[in-house]
């Protein structure tokens, strides 16, 4: 038994194959960032950042290797206390920027809390089901409501639109996967359709002009091309001007000539289409679709409750950031910027991605240990 | 492991759910990879399109205008460089805000801009907002470029007259295409902003002048501003003409003229060409090739002098005594008087109950032809036209080139009228009375010339009945070969008038210069003969001259051909309001024809001192 504990704790053939889909895909998204951006001047480039957020979200990638998940999960509701705090701080002293204060400035850079917050979200929702007897309405889905609530709330303050959704998306995923029973869930979705007209309503009413006309541009993007659905109709622009080849490299002219805005962050995957067309967007997809295939093998070969649930949390985090992004920057969805992982530029979000994957290797290398 | 039981089941119920999660996860990914190939396959090519025209400007490139030259080179038009103001739709995301910033920045007017704005075209074209800008505005302008999308300055060339208002009425001027002018097939590759000629030879000459507009295409980025050239069509400049009219002797004959109204035309009767045409009041036609406002527009329109109007060729004047020229030739081709025969003039001319005056009270007693021109004897044109009668006095007007064209190279050129009784029928729905022959006779009643028909008359009476169609441009200057096209005189018609009679109607004109009523015209450096006129314009007149008011006074009238030998030039003058010709006008056609006579004597010399002014001048765009 021993041994092959430490046999799984060495690389195997699953490892290096899950690590170098995520390599690839970063790989991508720095030579999209850098295609982009590359005329730009500043005393760093882009490109060049983000290598230091890879190099960062290793590190993080293999830290939360280093001890048990179980381990670690014991820390959930300590690290979710910490975050909380740093969200309401964020509030007071963070840095704004386009009107929503996500930053707390940390030397040279920002830090957002936000984007953390959905890992730890994780870790405690995880914790909370497979520690409390879970037992009727109230311990299965009321608790951990409230348990995300004031996470969610302190997000929604700042405002960020895309990682409270995320946040949201979090607790419905796991909540869908152990929170409750089959039948319960028809009677949520029939809830949910009847309260979803005030839930929208409250939401509506909490958005910033910004975010409400996004939304209304979703709704009729070509009505007016310089105003409030531009970047939705540019973005399919670039995406729709790939066509089968792609432009090639630095031969997008929507994001060279500046046309698409945030070209190197949310819509990084109009940059990448329009550059590769058609054939290029398939393989990304197949990259993310064997990643998150690789993923939920991790969650079905989960030893025990904890770990499954950890592996469908950052499973479905994934699955969610990459569906929404795609669909937004393709205008199937609204622009709500939620970025690309593993693609768009930013040091938060590269590190709490990377993080979140280290975990996932770490539910998958203590499959078989027994003692913890 | 206490607690295995409910786990373990928990944990395969987790498992069991992550199927469903991969079902799902495969549906919304096939999905997205529909949509993508939507955007991209299907509807690839339409997105192409629209990112091309993101990034594509299209930009006029407007031709150099042909100059204008004087018949010895001397510049007349050129264009000059200036700075003009586009505005890109496409690029300017707030349209109010951007009239705004204009306005503050060099001060244009937000309802104007707002309209040019608004002039519908084809949608890649900027629209030209303002132009002749100065270079403070124009640098104003650059250094703010980057909170001005959709903004360019534009170098061209701006329509330029060296010489003012010299010759304003013949070269006339230009200005932005109309609306209404862009309907017609005549401007059908122009666009809003072109610069057509809307007057004068400008607008006469201008399809040969206007040249080939261009176009370049640039790559643009988000902001509107230029990033490359991708295509260049290269505009193509406009011919250059060479007027017939000589600057000097033009600027003679308006110098004449002065202050007061009227209108001059030199022409040289053996081909046709126009050396002088002058009218007064003028305009500059460098003001009126700049964008007027409403009110200066109106301010011109509206001017009592109506400096618009080119009096020589639109200007409609009862001929007066100058009549008496043609009515002689139709008398005599008609047989109705032989050059010996006489009539009686006692001051007056009876016919029905009505007295028709003399404008010799007392009259001039008997007077043969000869001398009933050189005195300009009312009464016997009165005689010999009641004996004609109008219809025949109006084949002979028309054949003489009374109520036609005269085809000159000017746009809405008038044509006067010479009465005739179907022309009263058609015109008036009335009939002809006799007693309107009368009045007929000596050029007064319905018969209204223009100044440039009279030139051509007396300049056909002159070469001995060869008409020829007056003109202004000699030739011109093509800019694709580099050749000089010369146009050749085009004869018009021969007047069906033996020479004999023309010989003694141009003898009797000799001596109204030199002892009739023209004697003011007399010059000691060229033999000069003429007709004098006085075109009444009121009929109600009582007292002296000097009484009546100005508006209402006569107008002077003189026709004249010099030297009388070999005649050269042929020169009408009318002066509006300025009493008798003989004192009033023959004075000015005098003074006209002297200069001629200085000026070819000279001319070779300063044919040589042109030539290469004609050349640099051309080196300007």
């Amino acid at each position: 038994m021993i041994d092959r504990v430490i046999e799984s704790r060495q690389f195997d053939n699953f490892d290096l194959r899950f690590l170098g889909l995520v390599f690839l895909i970063l790989g991508i998204g720095v030579l999209s960032i850098y295609s982009v951006t590359h005329d730009q001047g500043g005393s760093m480039p882009f490109f060049a950042k983000q290598l230091i957020w890879i190099l960062l979200g290793s590190m993080a990638f293999f830290v939360m290797q280093i001890w048990d998940y179980h381990r670690i999960a014991r820390w959930a509701y300590p690290a979710y206390a910490v975050i909380l705090l740093l969200l309401a701080f964020v509030l007071f002293e963070g840095k704004t920027s386009r009107g929503a204060q996500r930053w707390i400035p940390v030397g040279p850079f920002a830090f957002q809390p936000s984007e953390f917050a959905k890992l730890v979200l994780i870790l405690v929702l995880a914790h909370y089901y497979s520690k409390a007897p879970r037992v009727g309405w109230l311990q299965r889905v009321v608790v951990p409501g409230l348990l995300m609530l004031p996470g969610l709330l302190l997000i929604l303050k700042q405002p960020d639109l895309g990682s409270g959704l995320s946040f949201l998306a979090v607790y419905a995923a796991m909540l869908l996967m152990v929170g409750m029973r089959s039948q319960a869930m028809g009677l949520i979705l029939l809830f949910s359709l009847m309260l979803f007209p005030f839930a929208w309503e409250m939401m509506w009413g909490s958005l910033h002009d910004y975010q409400r006309q996004r939304i209304m541009a979703f709704v009729d993007p070509g009505y007016d091309p310089a105003g409030k659905g531009y970047h939705a109709l540019q973005s399919r622009i670039a995406i729709g001007a790939g066509e089968l080849t792609g432009k090639g490299l630095y031969g997008g002219t929507q994001s060279q000539l500046k046309f698409l805005p945030e070209g190197h962050t949310d819509f990084v995957f109009s940059v990448f289409a329009e550059e590769w067309g058609f054939v290029g967007v398939l393989v990304l997809l197949l990259l993310f679709v064997a990643l998150i295939w690789l993923s939920l093998e991790i969650a079905a070969r989960a030893k025990d409750e904890l770990g499954a649930l950890l592996a469908v949390g950052v499973v479905c985090m994934l699955c969610f950031c990459v569906v929404v992004n795609i669909g937004m920057t393709a205008g199937m969805f609204p622009i709500v910027g939620i970025p690309l992982p593993l693609m768009s530029y930013g040091g938060s979000a590269t590190v709490m991605t990377m993080a979140s994957l280290g975990l996932l290797l770490n539910v998958k290398r203590r499959r078989l240990s027994l003692f913890y | 492991m206490a607690i295995s039981g409910t786990f373990d089941s928990d944990l395969g119920e987790l498992q069991r759910r992550l199927v469903l999660l991969r079902i799902g996860l495969l549906l919304v990914v096939a999905l997205l990879a529909l949509r993508l190939w939507h955007l991209q396959i299907r509807e690839g090519p339409y997105y192409r399109d629209l990112s091309e025209n993101n990034r594509t400007r299209s930009v006029i490139l407007e031709p150099a205008r042909g100059l204008i030259y004087d018949r010895n080179g001397v510049l007349l038009a050129n264009n000059v460089p200036s700075f003009s103001l586009y505005v890109s739709l496409e690029d300017v995301k707030d349209r109010e805000a951007l009239i705004e910033q204009l306005t503050q920045l060099i001060g244009l007017d937000p309802v104007l801009v707002r309209k040019k704005l608004a002039v519908r075209g084809a949608k890649q074209l900027p629209r030209k907002i303002k132009d002749r800008l100065t270079l403070k505005e124009a640098t104003l302008i650059e250094s703010h470029r980057l909170d001005l999308p959709g903004v360019m300055i534009q170098v061209e060339s701006q329509r330029n007259y060296p010489s003012g208002v010299t010759a304003a009425h013949v070269l006339g001027y230009v200005g932005e295409v109309s609306a209404e002018q862009l309907e017609k097939p005549d401007f059908a590759e122009l666009h809003q902003g072109s610069i057509v000629g809307q007057y004068g030879v400008e607008k006469y000459f201008d399809r040969i002048m206007r040249g080939m507009a261009g176009q370049k295409s640039i790559e643009v980025d988000a902001l509107g501003h230029e990033k490359r050239t991708v295509v260049v069509d290269q505009p193509k400049a406009g011919d250059d003409l060479y007027l017939t009219i000589d600057a000097r002797l033009q600027k003679v004959a308006e110098d004449l003229l002065g202050q007061e109204s009227g209108a001059i035309v030199a022409l040289d009767p053996t081909t046709g060409d126009i050396l002088a045409m002058a009218s007064r009041p003028a305009f500059d036609p460098n003001v009126l090739s700049r964008e007027l406002t409403a009110k200066q527009w109106v301010e011109i329109v509206q001017d009592e002098g109506r400096p618009l109007n080119n009096r020589a060729s639109q200007g409609q004047y009862p001929p007066g005594s100058t009549f008496k020229v043609m009515m002689a030739a139709a008398a005599l081709e008609t047989n109705t008087v032989t050059p010996s025969s006489t009539v009686h003039c006692n001051g007056g001319y009876q016919f029905g109950r009505r007295l028709y005056r003399d404008w010799k009270a007392g009259g001039h007693g008997s007077v043969d032809l000869h001398q009933a021109l050189v005195h300009s004897c009312d009464v016997y044109f009165y005689t010999v036209g009641q004996r004609m009668g109008i219809d025949t006095i109006a084949a002979y007007g028309h054949q003489f080139g009374l109520g036609e064209e005269t085809g000159v190279d000017l746009p809405s050129e008038r044509v006067g009228i010479m009465p005739s009784t179907t022309w009263k029928q058609k015109a008036r729905n009335e009939a002809w009375l006799p007693g309107e022959t009368i009045s007929a006779s000596i050029g007064q009643g319905y018969v209204t010339v223009t100044p440039l028909q009279m030139a051509s008359l007396i300049g056909t009476v002159a070469n001995s009945g060869v008409a020829y169609r007056p003109r202004l441009v000699q030739s011109i200057m093509s800019r694709d070969t580099g050749h000089l096209r010369e146009l050749t005189p085009v004869e018009k018609h021969r007047l069906k008038v033996k020479q004999e009679h023309l010989k003694l109607i141009r003898e009797a004109l000799a001596d109204v210069v030199t002892e009739g009523t023209a004697t003011r015209a007399k010059s000691s450096i060229v033999s000069i003969a003429g007709k004098t006129g006085t075109a009444q314009t009121s009929a109600l007149r009582t007292g002296p001259e000097k009484d009546i008011p100005k508006k209402l006074r006569d107008h002077a009238w003189f026709v004249a051909f010099a030297p009388v030998e070999v005649p050269k030039i042929a020169v009408a003058v009318l002066a509006e309001n300025m009493g008798h010709g003989g004192s009033a006008a023959a004075p000015l056609a005098k003074e006209v024809i002297e200069s001629f006579v200085k000026l070819t004597q000279h001319a070779p010399a300063a044919g040589r001192a042109m030539a290469p002014k004609a050349h640099s001048g051309s080196s300007e765009f």
